[in-house]
């Protein structure tokens, strides 16, 4: 048989890999509907809405005027008994209560909780209006101009999250679990005891994560560009290449997790071990400026804040390839020395 | 081919082998302390030879057969495999070997023929697909998925595997177990067909019957250890009694002593076999059975069943350990 005939071994390391996913319907909609999916709630949950009116609760005794000037200023004002108005003021249904004078002469009293920032908007907003309705004369002249960012909904925010997580998710269990299952079925062993080279399937594995990729990253974008207009301010290759070495290094880190896993429990556990934290503190749905500042160099050492912060600085800030650098140094950092360690305690049998 | 001719070149030479897994780095149910898993093993099989490794469970067979097939790490000894040695020519002996290890599930949704591309893919020489499948005939599943397999074709797919390069020896652990006779039967033709080919084997098994039927030599494990070795023939002869007699009385077992059997004439062993059933090693059964019947007159029992029939590898196991070599 000539060498035109031979299959290729690590064409078909490849194929199994792809075959096997692509016959999994559950594979299939893990790596692409359900991105698809969270996008979709999240985006339809925190969609922009016009400017929230402000809500204030009346006790009786606030008078008809002081009531009426608030609603032709586009506040909304209910009229509540003291219980009522308690209740809905513990719960943020209103954000400020008009509490009239007890005795004639007496001030006005604003009932309000400083530590929500909708009650001290909310003060802020009834003051001025009530002040001005009582004939306060604004000394300085101003003038509003209203603008909306690009880039600037959460919807922007959250597509770049979303994809960097996919891609982890992606090369964690498309590779460290796949791993753990052959291991368990006995599979690797017996494709070492044929003459297999060790590293043709470490190739394969890595070159069926490389087929999946540009589909998985491609969907994400198009459907978030037609359903909610999501632009890509940076380069499309910036953004490939922040997208491959994030997986890559992924895919490293779950080669280093599945090294001796013996069971696929005992992976799947490994894995959610390492990849849940990131989804708290990497900013994938929130930004992780949130956590206090000392935890900050921590998580930005972290390879899902930088995959996720790589994406973001692409899509958002209109980062080119040099932007991407500091973010492409973690990743690889994360890689060479998973992959190192993952091979160096990697069981076979 | 005569398997015991001297000028024949080993295919399989293994000396003083021997394997103690470390504490808390056994695989599976032995965890706890170091385990010896087998003492000292020296074998040497000749090329076109059929070498059966028989034993119950947990005897060290398996581990036998992957350090032999380089798998697994020997604690000690050596073995050379057509001639050469693991650390030296591993890539080569892989390419002249076939290996259907114990239990290796397949990728489930990659159809027959894809499973036999990607072996045929890992070496120099891969025989053609199609005869390959013809070999096992699994012509009419080409397109089927393994998951839709049953097991004996999944059985045949995994010695398909190992036949991808028609490879001079060929492992099998346990080959059979778990399949119906038939499919028992199909993998039995299989074999033969390979040596007929002029291949080695060397299997593992805990059916008597499929080493009486496939293997020229046989080595008996027990508990890591070697107890006996040679044709068939030979440790049945070794017995001492060709014949077996079996028993089961209506009283049970505690109706007769085993002293008391053993003094009948012929009678070189006796052993509990299965439920309530004595069976007697007998050189001259028709000897021994009329002086059951005058003995069992005078005391008075009654027989349930009688029967002789030829010692098997199964009784030379019961006779030196015993214990029944399936426990299932």
């Amino acid at each position: 048989m000539t060498e035109s005939q031979r299959p290729r071994p690590v064409v078909q390391l490849t194929l199994m890999r792809l075959r096997e996913m692509m016959r999994e319907p559950g594979a299939l909609f893990w790596t692409f509907g359900f991105p698809v999916l969270l996008s979709v709630a999240l985006g339809i949950a925190f969609r922009v809405k016009g400017p929230e009116p402000v809500v204030v609760g009346a006790l009786p005794g606030v008078t008809l005027q002081a009531r009426d000037a608030l609603a032709s200023a586009g506040v909304q004002v209910r009229l509540l008994d003291e219980a009522a108005a308690q209740a809905a003021l513990r719960s943020g249904q209103v954000a400020v209560l008009l509490v009239p004078p007890a005795q004639p002469g007496e001030p006005f009293t604003y009932r309000f909780d400083p530590v929500r920032p909708e009650a001290r908007l909310g003060r802020a907003t009834v003051d001025a209006i009530l002040q001005k309705a009582a004939g306060r004369q604004d000394p300085l002249a101003v003038r509003d101009q209203e603008v909306q960012e690009r880039g600037s909904r959460y919807i922007d925010f959250l597509i770049p999250g979303l994809l960097a997580m996919n891609l982890m998710s992606g090369s964690m269990w498309g590779i460290g679990w796949v791993i753990a299952e052959m291991r368990v079925r006995k599979l690797l062993k017996r494709l070492l005891a044929a003459p297999m080279r060790r590293r043709h399937l470490l190739f394969a594995f890595g070159l069926s994560r490389l087929v999946v990729i540009p589909f998985e990253i491609a969907l994400i974008l198009i459907f978030a560009r037609l359903v909610f207009g999501v632009q890509v301010a940076g380069s499309y290759a910036a953004l490939g290449l922040v997208g491959l070495a994030g997986s890559a290094s992924f895919a490293a880190i779950a080669i280093l997790v599945a090294s001796r896993a013996q069971n696929t429990q005992t992976v799947s556990g490994l894995m959610n071990l390492v990849m849940l934290p990131m989804f708290v503190l990497s900013g994938v749905f929130f930004s992780s400026t949130h956590f206090p500042e000392v935890t900050r160099p921590f998580i930005s050492a972290l390879p899902l804040t930088a995959m996720c912060d790589g994406m973001r600085a692409v899509m958002i800030d209109g980062a080119g390839l040099a932007g991407t650098l500091p973010y492409l140094a973690v990743l690889a950092a994360w890689g060479v020395v998973s992959f190192v360690l993952g091979l160096r305690w990697f069981r076979w049998g | 081919m005569n398997p015991t001719s001297p000028d024949a070149e080993p295919a399989l030479l293994c000396r003083g082998l021997r394997k103690i897994y470390e504490a808390g780095r056994g695989s599976g149910r032995k965890r706890a302390g170091a385990v010896l898993a087998l003492e000292g093993l020296d074998l040497a099989i000749v090329r076109g030879e059929c070498f059966g490794l028989l034993g119950p469970n947990g005897s060290g067979k398996t581990t036998t057969v992957e350090m032999l097939e380089g798998l697994i790490e020997p604690t000690g000894g050596e073995v050379k495999l057509l001639g050469m040695d693991w650390a030296h020519d591993e890539s080569r002996l892989r390419e002249r070997m076939g290996v259907a290890l114990q239990e290796t599930r397949l990728p489930e949704k990659l159809t027959v023929e894809e499973v036999l591309t990607l072996f045929r893919s890992f070496y120099q020489r891969p025989r053609p697909l199609e005869a390959l499948l013809a070999d096992v005939q699994l012509e009419e599943k080409r397109r089927a998925w393994v998951v839709k397999l049953s097991g004996g074709q999944r059985q045949r797919l995994a010695i398909a595997c190992a036949l991808v390069a028609e490879p001079e020896i060929l492992f099998l652990d346990e080959p059979t177990t778990g399949l119906d006779p038939q499919s028992r039967r199909q993998i039995w033709g299989l074999v033969a067909a390979y040596r007929a080919r002029g291949g080695t084997v060397l299997l593992t098994t805990h059916y008597m019957e499929e080493a009486q039927r496939l293997c020229d030599r046989v080595a008996i494990l027990d508990r890591g250890r070697l107890i006996r070795l040679g044709t068939p023939a030979e440790l049945i002869a070794g017995m001492g009694a060709e014949h077996v007699v079996e028993l089961e009385l209506e009283a049970g077992i505690g109706a007769l002593d085993e002293a008391t059997l053993r003094n009948l004439p012929t009678v070189t062993d006796v052993h509990l076999s299965g439920e309530g059933v004595w069976a007697l090693a007998a050189v001259e059964p028709e000897r021994a059975v009329p002086a059951l019947r005058t003995l069992l007159q005078e005391r008075g029992q009654h027989l349930v069943r009688l029967g002789t029939r030829k010692a098997t590898l199964e009784d030379v196991f019961v006779s030196l350990t015993g214990r029944a070599l399936r426990d299932d």
